[in-house]
């Protein structure tokens, strides 16, 4: 049996060889000969990162567990691959165009460069991807300890976790060395790809060589393996369907949206055209890699001890049978499907998390210290390195801490259904320019939140943050809110049940948030952009094979620059190409001088578009169109800013005129006011005034002097009345009133209001109350002073202007429900028509002037008082005589 | 013969208190306080003079002021113009119409005895 120490020995030749082969390809990259590191086949077996230990140990684990189930996850990949080739394309494209670095540098730079955006996706990629590190790190110090058992270990587990710290120490050392070596902007590293396309190879012949000896060795040949097959319970297994169709949409979404993934897809890669290759080449290698997992896992099972873990039946078949040179082939597979996949996913996530959280931090404290470059490309470096030793801590962490544990198997699929929530935001970025940041974000959280609701929390199990009870019967016994039945959701396989109510809350989410928000101009421009990708020229934007006449230059020049500063430049590149004359020879560095000077002036893309139509090489391209667009939209944007402003001020002005309006009428109002007090006032002064004197000349006689003396204390008391009702209807109109309520019934207060205004003795002629007795019976809260008040006015009124023969003044109650109604009729001629309207206004005095007595004022504080309680006070027409209704809502005039 | 007088005018103490001063003068004091049926009265009355309010009842003294002017038979009639509004416009207002003279209220009896006494002169 191979000794620990021996395959120590080969893990560790086998990693200096990757090192060697990442270096080379590094130098070679660095000398310009990158040729062969550039070709399709290279791409294609990076993309090989897509199988991980999950699938080079798990798979056999998984067909052995439930039989055909596991070939969904190469199923998946393989229909984007050759159905969907197209919009890897486009992905790659944009890619390119836009020097994507990583799925949230894409997501932020679609959605109007939002850093937030960018934000919440890497949180979701680290969140999501943590895990698996860790299960590749416990696969490789589970493979290690296959071989250990012999040497008798009393704490395997110890052992075990000392084995995955040496391997992610080991790991970030080769990830930091070679993924972190130069700062391209477009995030190549020739070094890891040849390295992970060796490790493809070595995987995959591992595999192969496996599965031959099985089948070869083991079972001798074909026809007695397919035999053994249908015998075995791995062909027992029933299928189904709403796994399998869930699982194939969820691993294809993965093949695209898992960072790792879209590391080598898009990032790495180096021309599109590898994209054709790898689209058969690919389904092909997964092909080959699932070929002989059935007879793996069936002879596994036939000859393994029971209880043997599945999962490492590739590992211990070969052992079981002494054969160690295929066993430390396998476990060199095994190392390489694990190493690959952790050394992309750091590179992939510690790229999101340096860019997206590291750095902005980092520049908000620079202040303006970072526009020194090697300050800035130092601390990038540094925080890229920082952001790789700190995903490979997470990942160790969570390994030492949850390894033995169920959750760490089943996360493979988990993480799957986490990246996925990235797919409509993805999909919406790249085909849907409605599709808006916010749309992005809310299907972003809200698919996220689901899933770790319903999939990734509860994986840890009962002793993990949700307990046996709160899955069982949710949260607060909330059973709509189970995490595994959600919304009564129930009878469906966990996995299957998170994908769609993940999904379509995700997509719901994106969708309609997209409709309800307005893209900013900033979308809307990366939006066209990304959605039509295929439209803009992807030619280099240099000037060759000009056709433009000097001439024809100076000409648009002149007209754009003015003609002096036009011919001085002319002039000048011509004397510097060392030609006479003022035309210099149309170089592509004199296009170039030129569109900048030109640029200057009209704005870059337009500039661009012109020389393109002289130059006649290049017409015109829609990229150029757009951004012309572009340049005009944003004139357009300060012309319509420009244009609301000038709404703007309109609108001030013409508030101002209305104001100003308002102003006058209240200036004429107050005249009139004035005007109308002056006349009240000076009336009673002017008897005042012409009886004094009159008695000051002394020669009258007693009954003389006795009644003039009457008349100017008359008029004494009705000035001060006048000053008093002013007083009390300025309080009333201002609503400075002080309300003081107080219970009694209606029929107390109207035998308040009838006392006083039939006690007061000096009316000319009484008037017959006639009372409605039983309904005055309603109990009121209100200001009862205030209403008596009214009342008063109201009988006072009638006892004034009713004119009848045999005056009768009718005082009827009612209660609507919800409001009393008390009318006032007398049986006079009533009010005429036209005065109607002006009775309730101040100084508003019908007729005889003597006869009133007063200033007028006696309906407006009526009205104001009413107001003041809540109710009204009007005057109704359809009775001969005068009628006045008042109006008192209930609910507020009733006793509590 | 007593020279007449008309007081247009509707507060009872006023008429009362310029009546007592004018009679005591040997003036025959009349009074009307509607203000349109004023002009009937003076067309029946042929007063001398008339004191003429501004705010009455039915009609304003504006008004019956620019009718006698507008009347051959009135158009020289004295008016001596009462108002208690007392505004400069209203002044303005009353002279543009022909008032021979214009008073704010309150008033000196003696103002009002010299203004009639020049008016029926």
């Amino acid at each position: 049996m191979l000794t620990l120490n021996v395959l120590v020995a080969i893990s560790l030749i086998y990693v200096i060889a990757l090192f060697s082969v990442a270096y080379v390809a590094e130098r070679r990259a660095a000398q310009g000969k990158a040729g062969w590191l550039r070709a399709p086949m290279i791409y294609t077996l990076s993309l090989s990162v897509y199988c991980t230990a999950w699938t080079f140990y798990g798979a056999v684990g998984y067909a052995a567990r439930s039989g055909l189930e596991f070939i969904t996850i190469y199923l998946g990949p393989t229909l984007v691959f050759i159905g969907w080739w197209w919009l890897l394309r486009k992905l790659v494209r944009i890619g390119r165009s836009q020097r994507i670095t990583s799925i949230a540098d894409l997501i932020s730079s679609r959605y109007g460069k939002s850093n937030s955006l960018a934000v919440i996706v890497t949180l979701m990629a680290v969140i999501a991807s943590t895990p698996y590190i860790a299960l590749q790190l416990q696969s490789v110090s589970l493979s290690f300890s296959v071989f250990a058992p012999a040497e008798g270990t009393p704490d395997a587990l110890a052992d075990q976790r000392t084995t995955a710290m040496w391997v992610a120490i080991g790991l970030a050392v080769f990830t930091v060395l070679f993924g972190t070596r130069n700062l391209d902007a477009n995030e190549r590293h020739h070094g890891v790809v040849m390295a992970i396309a060796v490790e493809a190879v070595v995987k995959l012949v591992a595999l192969l060589a496996v599965g031959a000896f099985v089948v070869w060795g083991m079972a001798g040949g074909i026809g007695p393996m397919l035999e053994r097959i249908d015998q075995s319970q791995v062909a027992a297994w029933e299928v189904e369907g709403s796994r399998w169709v869930g699982l194939i949409f969820v691993s294809a979404a993965a093949v695209i949206t898992l960072p790792r993934m879209f590391q080598v897809l898009v990032v790495e890669n180096a021309d599109e055209g590898h994209l054709s290759t790898a689209s058969w080449a690919f389904p092909a290698y997964l092909l080959l890699m699932s070929l002989f997992v059935i007879p793996i896992a069936v002879m596994g099972l036939e000859r393994m001890p029971e209880g043997a873990n599945p999962d490492l039946f590739v590992l211990t078949l070969p052992l079981s049978e002494d054969q160690n040179a295929l066993a430390a082939l396998a476990f060199l597979g095994g190392f390489s499907s694990a190493t690959s996949m952790v050394i992309v996913a750091s590179i992939a996530l510690s790229t999101m998390v340096s860019n997206h959280i590291i750095m902005p931090i980092w520049l908000s404290f620079q202040e303006g210290g970072a526009s020194v470059s090697g300050d800035v490309r130092r601390a990038m470096l540094r925080s890229r390195r920082a952001s790789i030793a700190a995903v490979m801590i997470l990942g160790y962490g969570y390994y030492a801490l949850s390894s033995g544990s169920e959750a760490l198997a089943a996360i493979g699929l988990i993480a799957f259904v986490g990246a996925a929530q990235v797919l409509p935001a993805l999909i919406g970025a790249i085909f849907w320019r409605g599709a808006t940041r916010r749309g992005a974000a809310a299907g972003l959280i809200a698919g996220f939140a689901v899933w770790a609701y319903t999939l990734y929390l509860p994986s840890f199990g009962a002793s993990g943050p949700m307990s046996a009870e709160f899955l069982q019967n949710g949260p607060a016994g909330l059973s709509a809110l189970r995490p595994q039945a959600l919304f009564g959701l129930v009878g469906l396989d966990p996995l299957v049940h998170a994908l769609l109510w993940s999904m379509v809350l995700n997509t719901g989410a994106f969708l309609a948030v997209s409709l309800m928000t307005f893209p900013s101009p900033m979308e809307r421009l990366q939006g066209a952009q990304f959605v039509n990708i295929f439209e803009h020229s992807s030619s280099p934007r240099s000037w060759t094979g000009g056709m433009a006449e000097a001439e024809d230059l100076l000409i648009m020049a002149q007209r754009i620059l003015g003609a002096r500063e036009a011919q001085s430049l002319f002039v000048t590149a011509a004397q510097e190409q060392g030609k006479t004359g003022y035309l210099p020879e149309p170089t592509p560095d004199f296009l170039a001088l030129l569109e900048r000077e030109l640029a200057g002036s009209v704005g870059a893309a337009t500039a661009h578009a012109m020389i393109s139509q002289i130059n006649g090489g290049a017409s015109v391209s829609v990229r150029d169109l757009m951004a012309v667009a572009d340049e005009t939209a944003q004139m357009m944007e300060y012309s319509s800013q420009l244009e609301t402003k000038s709404q703007e001020l309109e609108a001030i002005a013409g508030q101002l005129r209305d104001a100003n309006e308002k102003l006058t009428e209240l200036s004429i109002q107050k005249d009139a006011f004035l005007s109308q007090i002056s006349h009240e006032l000076r009336t009673p002064m002017t008897s005042i005034r012409s009886f004094s004197e009159i008695l000051m000349e002394g020669s009258l006689e007693a009954s003389e002097r006795q009644r003039y003396s009457k008349i100017i204390h008359g008029e004494s008391i009705r000035l001060t009345r006048l000053l008093d009702d002013l007083l009390d209807l300025s309080v009333l109109e201002n609503g400075q009133v002080v309300l003081n309520p107080q219970t009694d019934t209606l029929q107390a207060l109207l035998d308040r209001a009838v006392a006083a205004t039939t006690a007061a003795g000096q009316q000319p002629q009484a008037i017959r109350i006639v009372r409605s007795q039983g309904a005055e019976t309603i109990t009121l809260h209100t200001d009862t002073d205030r209403l008596v008040q009214v009342f008063i006015n109201i009988i006072a009124n009638s006892i004034k202007y009713c004119d009848a023969a045999d005056p009768e003044l009718r005082i009827e109650a009612r209660s609507t429900g919800e409001e009393l109604w008390l009318d006032f009729i007398d049986n006079g001629s009533g009010i005429p028509p036209r005065s109607e309207a002006v009775i309730f206004e101040k100084f508003a005095r019908i007729g005889d002037q003597a006869k009133a007595g007063g200033a007028g004022l006696g309906l407006a504080i009526c009205r104001e008082i009413m107001a003041n309680l809540g109710g009204s006070i009007m005057y109704v027409r359809e009775h001969q005589g005068a009628a006045f209704r008042v109006t008192l809502p209930i609910h507020l005039s009733q006793a509590a | 013969m007593a020279k007449k007088v008309l007081l247009i005018e509707d507060e009872p103490n006023i008429i009362e208190a310029i009546k007592f001063i004018l009679s005591r003068e040997g003036w025959e004091v009349m009074a009307h306080s509607d203000g349109a049926s004023a002009l009937d009265a003076i067309e029946r009355i042929a007063p001398d003079a008339i004191v003429l309010d501004v705010m009455l009842p039915n009609r304003s003294g504006f008004d019956i002021l620019r009718d006698l002017r507008s009347k051959a038979s009135t158009e020289a009639l004295p008016v001596l113009m009462l108002t208690a509004k007392g505004q400069k416009r209203d002044r303005e207002l009353a002279e543009s119409y022909g008032v021979t003279h214009f008073m704010t209220k309150p008033f000196s009896n003696q103002d009002v005895l010299e203004r009639i006494r020049e008016l029926t002169a």
